[in-house]
C-alpha cells in the first residue's frame, strides 16, 4: 500500500516527462562542482560528491515537495553559532520554509555538504557563484557545514545522530497528521554506529511512514574499504529486521530510487540503500587502492589526467 | 503538571525510568503528549531535538547519568548548539542513590555548565521544585535541571527565580555557599556553626549558570573566608564556579571546597555516602574549624560506617 499523496510528483518546475534528463544533469553537475572544488582546494571530498550525485539530484529535482527558495540566494556571512537572542540556523531555508505540509531535508554525514551545495546551485536554490567563497574564513559554505550552510538543516557533522533528530521530527508531524515528509540522507559508514539501530528501531516502533531515509552505500570510509575496516553486513536485512521497509537499488538510477522511495506501507519507515560507485564519472580514480580518497587530494599531474579520462567532460553528461 | 496543563507544548520523553522519575502521572494525563523511546539515550536526544523543532518544548526526565553522562556528545550538537528549548531534568543527584557509580551523577553539573547556551540549575528544596518551572519560558534555550527526589525539605516560601540566591543566614564571619541535596548539611552546619557564636552568611544557590548574582559576589567580598558545599566533584561545580568568580572579581579571601574529591564513588545510603565523602555537616563543620581556628563538632555525628541492608535502599533503581 502506497500513500497516493506521497506518489505524486512534487512541485517544482520540471515537467513530469522531463525530470529524468533534469536529474541525469544536476547529477553531473555535482559531479563537475565536487571536482573543481577539489582541484581548486588541493583536496576535497569528491568521491562522495561521486557516490551521491543521482541521490540528491533525484531528491531535489524529484522526491522532496519542498517550498520556495530564499528570494535572495546568496549565502549570508557568518554571523555567529546560535545562542540566546541569536537564531542562525537558517540553512534549512535553501530548502524552503519549514511550515506544515512541506518536506525537510536532513543531510547526516555532513562531509557531503559540498554535494548538498551543488545540488541547490544547479537546482536553482542558491546562487550559481556561491562556492567561490567555499570553505573560506567567515563563510558559511564549509567544507563540513552547520545549521547555517545552505541546504543543512542539522548539524550532522559527527557520524550517526542526525537520523534520531528526523525520527523526532518524523514523530510529531506523524502525530499531528501533517503529511509533510522528512527526508534523511545517510552514510553507509553510519551504520557501524549503534545509535543509527536505536533510530530505527524507534522509527519502526513508532511506525513512521512519513520518515524516508537514503543511505548511500559506496562501501568506503577514512580507513578504507568498509570490508576491511568493519564489515556492517546487509543494510537493507538489518533495517527490515527492524521493522523498516528497506530497498536496495542501483544507486546511480533515478527511476529505481524514485520507485523505491515511495514504496513500502504507510505504517513503516522507508530505507532505501543505494549502492553506489565512488569513482563514478572519474574512473581514473581507480588507480587509487590507498585510503586517502576519503579525502581527496590529487597526486601531480592527477586532476588533469581524471580530467581527460571524465565523461563529465568529453560532452557525455553522464558515465 | 500544572505548567504542562498551561503549555500545549509540552512534551515529556522518557528511557525506561517513566515511574522512578515521577512522570506517569503525565503519561496517564497527557498520553499524546508523552513518548516513550526505551533504553536509547542517545537517539533519544536526537528525538528532543526534532521535537523542538517542530516548535515543541520537550521534557527529558531520568537519572541524571543518563540525562548528561551517557548522551553527553548528542546533547552538546543536538540540543545546546541548535539552543533549542529542551528539558533536561536529572534526577538521583550525586550520592542520593546507593546505586553505585554508575548511577550517581557525580559530575553532571560539571558537564552541563561547559555547554554553551545551557542553563544550569541545581534544585535544592521542595519550593525550588515547586516553582522553577516559572522561570522556564523566559530561558531563550537548554535547561539542565538537577531535581531532588521523595521527601525533599522546604526552606523557603520565596519562590525560586532564575539567578537569584536565596540567603538563608548573614553575617561576617564566614560565608557559606550550598547548593541542591548538599543544603540541607550546610544548614545545619551553619545553625552549629552561631550556636558558638559565629555569624555565617549561608546562601543557597540554585542556578549554577548564569552564575552572575551580584549578592552572592557581595556576600564573598564581606568575608574574610568562604566554604561552598556540595554533592558533586569539587571541581566544576559550586566550588570552581565560586573560585572562577573570586579569581575574576580579585576578591582575595580564601576559599574551602567541601564535594567529593578527585574520586569515583561506591553505592551506599546517603547518611553513610555523605559521611565517607565529606560533603555532610561535619565535613562543614571541620572546613570551618580549619578557617576560624575554632574547634567545633556537632552532637549528633554521624559516623561513617557500613550499617546493614535497608530495604528502602534499594527503591527506585
Amino acid at each position: 500500500m502506497t500513500s497516493a499523496a506521497h506518489m505524486s510528483p512534487p512541485d517544482g518546475d520540471v515537467a513530469d516527462g522531463d525530470w529524468l534528463a533534469e536529474v541525469e544533469r544536476v547529477a553531473a553537475m555535482i559531479r563537475r562542482r565536487g571536482f573543481e572544488l577539489a582541484e581548486k582546494h588541493d583536496g576535497g571530498y569528491l568521491i562522495q560528491a561521486c557516490s551521491s550525485a543521482e541521490i540528491l539530484a533525484t531528491l531535489y529535482v524529484r522526491l522532496m515537495r519542498l517550498g520556495p527558495p530564499p528570494a535572495n540566494r546568496t549565502p549570508r556571512p557568518f554571523a555567529g553559532t546560535p545562542g540566546p537572542g541569536r537564531a542562525t540556523q537558517w540553512g534549512g531555508e535553501f530548502n524552503g520554509p519549514d511550515v506544515a505540509g512541506a518536506d525537510r531535508f536532513i543531510l547526516s554525514p555532513a562531509h557531503y555538504s559540498t554535494a548538498v551545495y551543488a545540488a541547490l546551485i544547479e537546482t536553482g536554490r542558491l546562487s550559481s557563484d556561491a562556492l567561490d567563497d567555499y570553505n573560506s574564513d567567515g563563510t558559511t559554505l564549509e567544507m563540513i557545514g552547520a545549521e547555517h550552510s545552505p541546504g543543512i538543516e542539522v548539524t550532522g557533522g559527527s557520524l550517526g545522530q542526525a537520523l534520531s533528530v528526523g525520527v523526532g521530527r518524523a514523530l510529531w508531524r506523524s502525530r499531528c497528521g501533517d503529511d509533510g515528509l522528512i527526508w534523511v540522507f545517510v552514510s553507509d559508514g553510519e551504520t557501524q554506529e549503534g545509535q543509527t539501530w536505536e533510530a530505527l528501531q524507534s522509527a519502526a516502533a513508532f511506525g513512521l511512514g512519513n520518515l524516508r531515509i537514503l543511505i548511500d552505500q559506496n562501501g568506503w570510509q577514512v580507513d578504507g574499504p568498509m570490508a576491511t575496516v568493519m564489515p556492517v553486513g546487509s543494510i537493507t536485512e538489518k533495517a527490515r529486521a527492524f521493522g523498516c521497509a528497506a530497498f536496495e537499488v542501483d544507486g546511480h538510477d533515478p527511476l529505481a530510487i524514485v520507485a523505491a522511495a515511495t514504496s513500502g506501507p504507510e505504517d513503516a519507515p522507508n530505507v532505501v540503500v543505494c549502492r553506489t560507485d565512488p569513482r563514478r564519472g572519474f574512473p581514473a580514480i581507480s588507480g587509487r587502492t590507498d585510503a586517502m580518497t576519503h579525502f581527496i587530494r590529487f597526486r601531480p599531474g592527477e586532476a588533469d589526467e581524471m580530467r581527460a579520462s571524465s565523461p563529465l567532460y568529453s560532452g557525455a553528461l553522464t558515465q | 503538571m500544572d505548567y504542562a496543563r498551561r503549555n500545549p507544548r509540552v512534551v515529556c520523553v522518557t528511557n525506561d525510568l517513566t515511574k522512578s522519575v515521577e512522570a506517569d502521572l503525565f503519561r496517564e494525563t497527557f498520553p499524546d503528549r508523552y513518548f516513550s523511546l526505551g533504553m536509547a539515550e542517545q537517539n533519544l536526544v536526537g528525538v528532543l531535538s526534532g521535537l523542538a523543532r517542530e516548535g515543541l518544548e520537550p521534557f527529558y526526565p531520568s537519572f541524571s547519568v543518563f540525562v548528561t553522562r551517557r548522551p553527553y556528545e548528542q546533547i552538546a550538537l543536538n540540543i545546546a548548539y541548535p539552543n533549542l528549548p529542551v528539558r533536561l531534568i536529572g534526577f538521583l543527584p550525586g550520592l542520593t542513590t546507593p546505586g553505585g557509580v554508575t548511577h550517581q551523577a557525580t559530575d553532571d553539573l560539571s558537564l552541563m555548565t561547559t555547554l554553551p547556551n545551557m542553563t544550569v540549575l541545581s534544585l535544592a528544596d521542595a519550593t525550588d521544585v515547586e516553582t522553577f518551572t516559572d522561570s522556564l519560558p523566559a530561558i531563550d534555550g537548554p535547561v539542565f535541571c538537577r531535581m531532588p527526589r521523595g521527601e525533599v525539605p522546604r526552606f523557603f516560601d520565596e519562590p525560586f527565580r532564575l539567578g537569584h540566591a536565596r540567603v538563608l543566614s548573614e553575617g561576617a564571619d564566614i560565608c557559606v555557599l550550598s547548593t541542591g541535596a548538599a543544603a540541607p548539611h550546610a544548614a545545619r552546619a551553619c545553625e552549629t556553626l552561631s550556636a558558638g557564636g559565629v555569624a555565617v552568611a549561608h546562601l543557597v544557590i540554585s542556578t549554577l549558570k548564569p552564575f552572575d548574582d551580584l549578592r552572592v559576589t557581595e556576600a564573598i567580598a564581606d568575608s574574610p573566608a568562604t566554604i561552598t558545599v556540595e554533592n558533586h566533584l569539587t571541581r566544576g561545580g559550586l566550588g570552581t564556579a565560586v573560585a572562577e568568580l573570586m579569581a575574576e572579581a580579585g576578591i582575595r579571601t580564601t576559599l574551602r571546597r567541601v564535594g567529593i574529591r578527585d574520586t569515583f564513588t561506591h553505592g551506599g545510603r546517603p547518611p553513610y555516602l555523605f559521611a565517607h565523602y565529606g560533603i555532610d555537616a561535619i565535613a562543614v563543620i571541620r572546613a570551618a574549624n580549619g578557617l576560624l581556628g575554632t574547634s567545633m563538632t556537632l552532637e549528633d555525628e554521624v559516623v561513617a560506617q557500613h550499617s546493614g541492608p535497608h530495604e528502602d535502599a534499594a527503591e527506585g533503581l
